[in-house]
């Protein structure tokens, strides 16, 4: 690990000021505001990550889950993933978050990480976090993938270019696209509110660029829409180990149905693909039918319609498939 | 990764490299020396400085270099000097000589390093210490003594809960800690509770017993 200096931020509006010379937000950045660090140190101790200037926010006052008056929920980007999957606004308005919380990582991580910071975890490519390895675009621009061609069962077969096929392991990420969370950041100049399906990129021919973040933006907030009325829903992930592991495939999927058929469908994927991956396509798929089998199937169909396999990873489009079917299953039966 | 202090590498390429030997002796050393400064009133005011004597931008604290930090650590306050990339576990251990948290993997992979901050189970080689000058660190060593055992070790003694002992002061920190969180009262869920430690002699179900003792919920007792 470099040398760096570590500056405790006091507002939000000094953080922002303090990161605003970063070259870049995204890989490479030489500013870096630290929360729970659970993602940051670990890379920074692998040499991955090398700021030069580190920012702590963890005072600033950003911890809170606030139901506002219009309904929405707003959480601050410090709440800790084991606090907001165990609050009691969370739990019962919106089961698939905290669902998807509790299936990563461990409990001490889920006491360190962040909201703002689980929105913001790298990949777990094994070529991204070992210097060893002389080709990640990821991490040098133009240098080559290793993982085409090379170990790459755990990667990306939706998202992907020629340049990069790494995969995004969040797991609240892909509950928080299924429930159309918006993103609010705050630079020196403005706040601005972001679609967090219009927040992160695929890599195409930049993979070092991870998603729409500048040099100065500060995650504030996540605001989750008013929960939809009479929504089942579930998050299902298969991993290599019952527990404390990343996902393989995993899905999140929320059904609001009525007279028997599906009125709103939500279907988002973890573990498949470069970001996580919302299917529309699957949605479409499911609106207006009813809620069997086979009306799954063909979603499933659906959203894995462009996924492309790589050497080690076709059973990805399979199992991914099943994943969806029967995370669908398990939410239309419930009660 | 490279655990050095920055003052103490030298360029690879150097003849004069430290040998790993000559380093952990120097480190060992230095530990020492922090540690009597925490117990000797002078000898402390020499090693730290008041924290109004830090430089400041932009209103807000600058740590460069080797930085004086006061840490809480099992009830007691200490003032000692560290670089900013120690992390909790390295201080714990190389600074305050708190070794009975372990390293394992460094990276929040194995559980081993886990303590509590304000109470709640964290991997403490994920997160710098300088960054918890307010909060509440308990180890193992603070949470009970022999003859004055923590329930949750006594439990571990009783049901044999490991074999090398690596793990065991973060799985009964996790423990302690996970009596304190909304779980379950089936074996499964300790099993889901108790994920996020690793043990390689595979102590597990032993483990187990010992938290469900503890919980009582123990089945496999007598």
């Amino acid at each position: 690990m470099i040398e760096f200096q570590l500056i405790t931020a006091e507002s939000p509006s000094q953080a922002v000021q303090l990161a605003t010379s970063s070259k870049t937000a995204q890989q490479g950045a030489d500013v870096r505001f630290v929360a729970g660090g659970t993602t940051l140190i670990d890379l920074m101790k692998l040499d991955v990550e090398s700021p030069t200037t580190v920012i702590d926010i963890n005072r600033l006052d950003l911890a809170k889950v606030e139901k506002q008056a219009d309904g929405t929920l707003r959480i601050g980007a410090l709440v800790r993933n084991s606090d907001l999957a165990h609050n009691s606004d969370v739990a019962r308005d919106y089961p698939l978050l905290s669902q998807a919380l509790l299936s990563g990582a461990s409990a001490q991580l889920r006491n360190m990480a962040s909201t703002g910071g689980n929105l913001l975890q790298r990949t777990r490519c094994p070529y991204f976090r070992d210097l060893a390895y002389s080709e990640c675009n990821k991490r040098i621009p133009g240098s080559g993938c290793a993982a085409i061609g090379g170990l790459n069962r755990t990667h990306a077969i939706l998202g992907t270019s020629e340049h990069c096929i790494a995969t995004h392991p969040s797991d609240m990420a892909v509950a928080m696209m299924a429930l159309e969370a918006v993103v609010h950041v705050k630079n020196a100049a403005d706040e601005r509110d972001i679609a967090i399906g219009d927040f992160y990129l695929v890599p195409g021919t930049t993979p070092q660029n991870e998603n729409v973040l500048k040099p100065g933006d500060l995650i504030t907030y996540v605001t989750l829409p008013t929960a939809t009325p009479n929504a089942k829903s579930h998050y299902l992930k298969l991993r290599d180990r019952a527990s404390y592991e990343f996902a393989l495939a995993s899905a999140a999927v929320l059904l609001q149905s009525e007279g028997g058929r599906i009125r709103k469908a939500r279907v988002a994927l973890g573990g498949v693909g470069t970001k996580p991956w919302r299917s529309v396509a699957a949605e479409h798929a499911l609106e207006g039918k009813s809620p069997s089998e086979a009306h799954f199937r063909a979603a499933a169909d659906a959203a894995l319609r462009d996924a492309k396999p790589q050497s080690g990873n076709r059973y990805k489009i399979e199992l991914s498939k099943r994943c969806i079917i029967r995370a669908l299953s398990v939410a239309a039966a419930q009660a | 990764m490279s655990r050095q202090k920055g003052q103490d590498v030298k360029p690879k390429t150097s003849p004069e490299r430290l040998s790993r030997r000559d380093f952990l002796s120097q480190a060992s050393t230095v530990g020492v020396a922090g540690a009597a400064a925490t117990l000797a009133g002078p000898i402390a005011a020499a090693v730290s400085e008041p924290l109004s004597q830090q430089t400041t931008v932009d209103g807000a604290t600058v740590i460069p270099g080797t930085v004086p930090v006061t840490l809480r650590v099992n009830g007691e306050t200490h003032h000692v000097r560290i670089d900013p990339r120690a992390t909790i576990l390295d201080t714990l251990r190389e600074t305050l000589n708190l070794t009975g948290t372990k390293k394992g993997c460094d990276h929040g992979q194995c559980g081993a390093c886990t303590v509590h901050i304000n109470g709640r189970r964290v991997n403490s080689c994920l997160t710098f210490a300088a960054m918890h000058q307010h909060d509440e660190i308990t180890t193992i060593e603070g949470i009970g003594r022999p003859g004055n055992l923590n329930p949750m070790q006594a439990a571990f003694v009783e049901q044999d809960g490991f074999q090398c002992g690596y793990c065991t002061s973060g799985q009964i920190m996790s423990a302690v800690a996970m009596l304190q969180e909304p779980w379950g009262p089936e074996d499964k869920d300790v099993q889901e509770a108790m994920a996020g430690n690793i043990c390689r002699c595979g102590a597990y179900p032993n483990i187990v017993a010992a938290v469900q003792q503890v919980r009582g919920n123990g089945r496999r007792n007598g």
